[in-house]
């Protein structure tokens, strides 16, 4: 692509609760990619999220995020964020929530009804987020991340509990982001998401097992699902050396 | 600091309890119904209800607003919203002048009703004016809103908060003069009294209460609740990080 990466990750170390949760993580974020962070559940995906969005207190290394550490004032209408419980406010209406988030970040009004098209809530414009299912839930939150048109969208399982066409939706959505140039780093602990993703972190107890395109990742295991894959790279460290 | 986040904060916590009809009729009509029972229990002594119908107006908008404040204000920390709002282009007191402009609005209304029903229903006979009981009372929900803003930050869950109402507000009704009045009491409590910001509310309201016009020691009252509120809302901007573990 010959830009410079969005994301800059360098020997990041989170401690929380005295746990080491990432350790020494170094990688990087292509801009213009829909990049997946995958991973089992606790081997740091959301973690490393928030140290990229700059809301996680950590021990060593550094972020940067368009060339900017992660978190500084210049970066906060740059990048959108959505994190895994969907955070908007139950006690108001999908519209009433946008367009305040909206009001904070200083768009058009216009872009309220443009983002609800955009995740396929129109039709539940006017209604309580309180008596939204979950996965309408998720999307609220996921289009107040859209707010604006950020250039780095991060996206802490977003799509945890959609059914299969809504999901199949949101990733075309994501890559149609990546189109215009959007960078998109998105987390997931489905592999069959991965597939639809140009650039892969793989992430298991705190530390990058693998990053590559789907397709690397695949041959340079041998294997033809990155299930497989994953499992491939997770024996290969295993193995003790000898 | 931005005038249009604050406001559209404001207008955000409005919308939200506008939502919640039951809050909002909790809200304005209890005072009522106190203020209505208390002349009832001053039945054949209307000059007790003359002496303490206004320093209630004092007490119930500080009270009030520190329990609904603190609650919201949790909820914005544990549903994630106030953690989305920091990684936008908000300034941590757009937030909190956000909250006290829109709990700020509700307690004129409030203490508007009140004050009404009070002078014009139950026969409250003050000196004063209409006008500098709505001012203070406007001021201790004000304190009410910056003192429950920073309550929040050390509660983790709902019950906690709502335990603290009668940690932090309890105390000061005591010892606030309503009871006995502060110059009477032993000489730690009134000390301790001296320290406490609804102290200087409910004497705001008794001397606006019982004097044509401003006096000086009102308009000393009314600086240092604003000092307690000012204190209050930067101590709570504190408390609200944009990193945490």
């Amino acid at each position: 692509m010959g830009d410079d990466p969005a994301v800059v990750i360098d020997r990041l170390t989170v401690h929380r609760g005295g746990h080491l949760v990432l350790d020494a993580v170094s990688c990087e974020v292509a801009a213009g990619s829909v990049t997946g962070l995958l991973g089992p559940s606790g081997s740091g995906k959301s973690t490393l999220i928030r140290s990229v969005v700059g809301v996680q207190k950590i021990s060593g290394g550094t972020v940067e995020v368009l060339g900017k550490p992660a978190g500084s004032r210049p970066l906060r209408s740059l990048i959108g964020y959505v994190t895994q419980a969907p955070s908007v406010y139950a006690d108001l209406s999908v519209r009433e929530n946008l367009r305040y988030f909206a009001a904070v970040l200083g768009t058009a009004p216009s872009d309220v009804d443009s983002v609800i098209s955009a995740v396929g809530l129109t039709d539940k414009a006017g209604a309580l987020v309180g008596r939204l299912s979950g996965g309408q839930r998720t999307r609220v939150s996921l289009a107040a991340a859209l707010l604006g048109a950020p250039r780095v969208l991060v996206l802490d399982e977003p799509t945890v509990g959609l059914d299969p066409v809504l999901r199949r939706d949101l990733w075309e959505l994501f890559n149609e982001l990546a189109g215009r140039g959007t960078t998109l780093l998105v987390s997931s602990h489905v592999m069959d998401e991965a597939e639809r993703c140009s650039q892969l972190l793989l992430l298991r107890d705190g530390r990058v097992l693998a990053a590559d395109s789907p397709a690397a990742i695949r041959d340079r295991t041998d294997t033809h699902d990155l299930e497989s894959a994953f499992l491939a790279l997770i024996d290969a460290e295993q193995v003790p050396s000898p | 600091m931005n005038a249009r986040i604050t406001l559209a904060t404001a207008g955000r916590v409005l919308t939200q309890l506008r939502h919640d009809h039951r809050t909002i009729a909790l809200l304005l009509i209890v005072p009522c119904l106190l203020l209505a029972l208390l002349s009832w229990v001053f039945d054949g002594e209307p000059a007790v209800f003359d002496r303490i119908g206004p320093l209630l107006l004092a007490i119930f908008p500080l009270v009030v607003m520190f329990i609904v404040t603190s609650v919201a204000m949790l909820r914005e920390r544990t549903s994630g919203t106030l953690e989305r709002l920091l990684t936008m282009p908000m300034n941590k007191l757009d937030l909190l002048l956000g909250y006290a402009v829109a709990f700020g609005v509700l307690a004129v209304v409030q203490a508007g009703l009140a004050g009404a029903v009070s002078l014009w229903l139950l026969g409250l006979d003050i000196v004063g004016s209409a006008g500098w009981l709505l001012v203070t009372a406007l001021l201790s929900a004000l304190l009410g809103t910056a003192l429950g803003l920073l309550a929040s930050a050390f509660a983790q869950t709902e019950f906690q908060a709502v335990q603290f109402m009668p940690a932090f507000v309890l105390p000061q009704l005591l010892l606030c003069g309503l009871f006995v009045p502060r110059e009477a009491m032993q000489s730690v409590l009134s000390a301790v009294s001296n320290v406490l910001p609804l102290s200087y509310a409910v004497d705001a309201m008794a001397e606006v209460a019982a004097s044509t016009g401003l006096t000086a020691a009102a308009g000393r009252d009314f600086l240092v609740l604003g000092a307690f509120i000012v204190g209050a809302l930067v101590l709570g901007a504190a408390t609200l990080r944009r990193r945490t573990a």
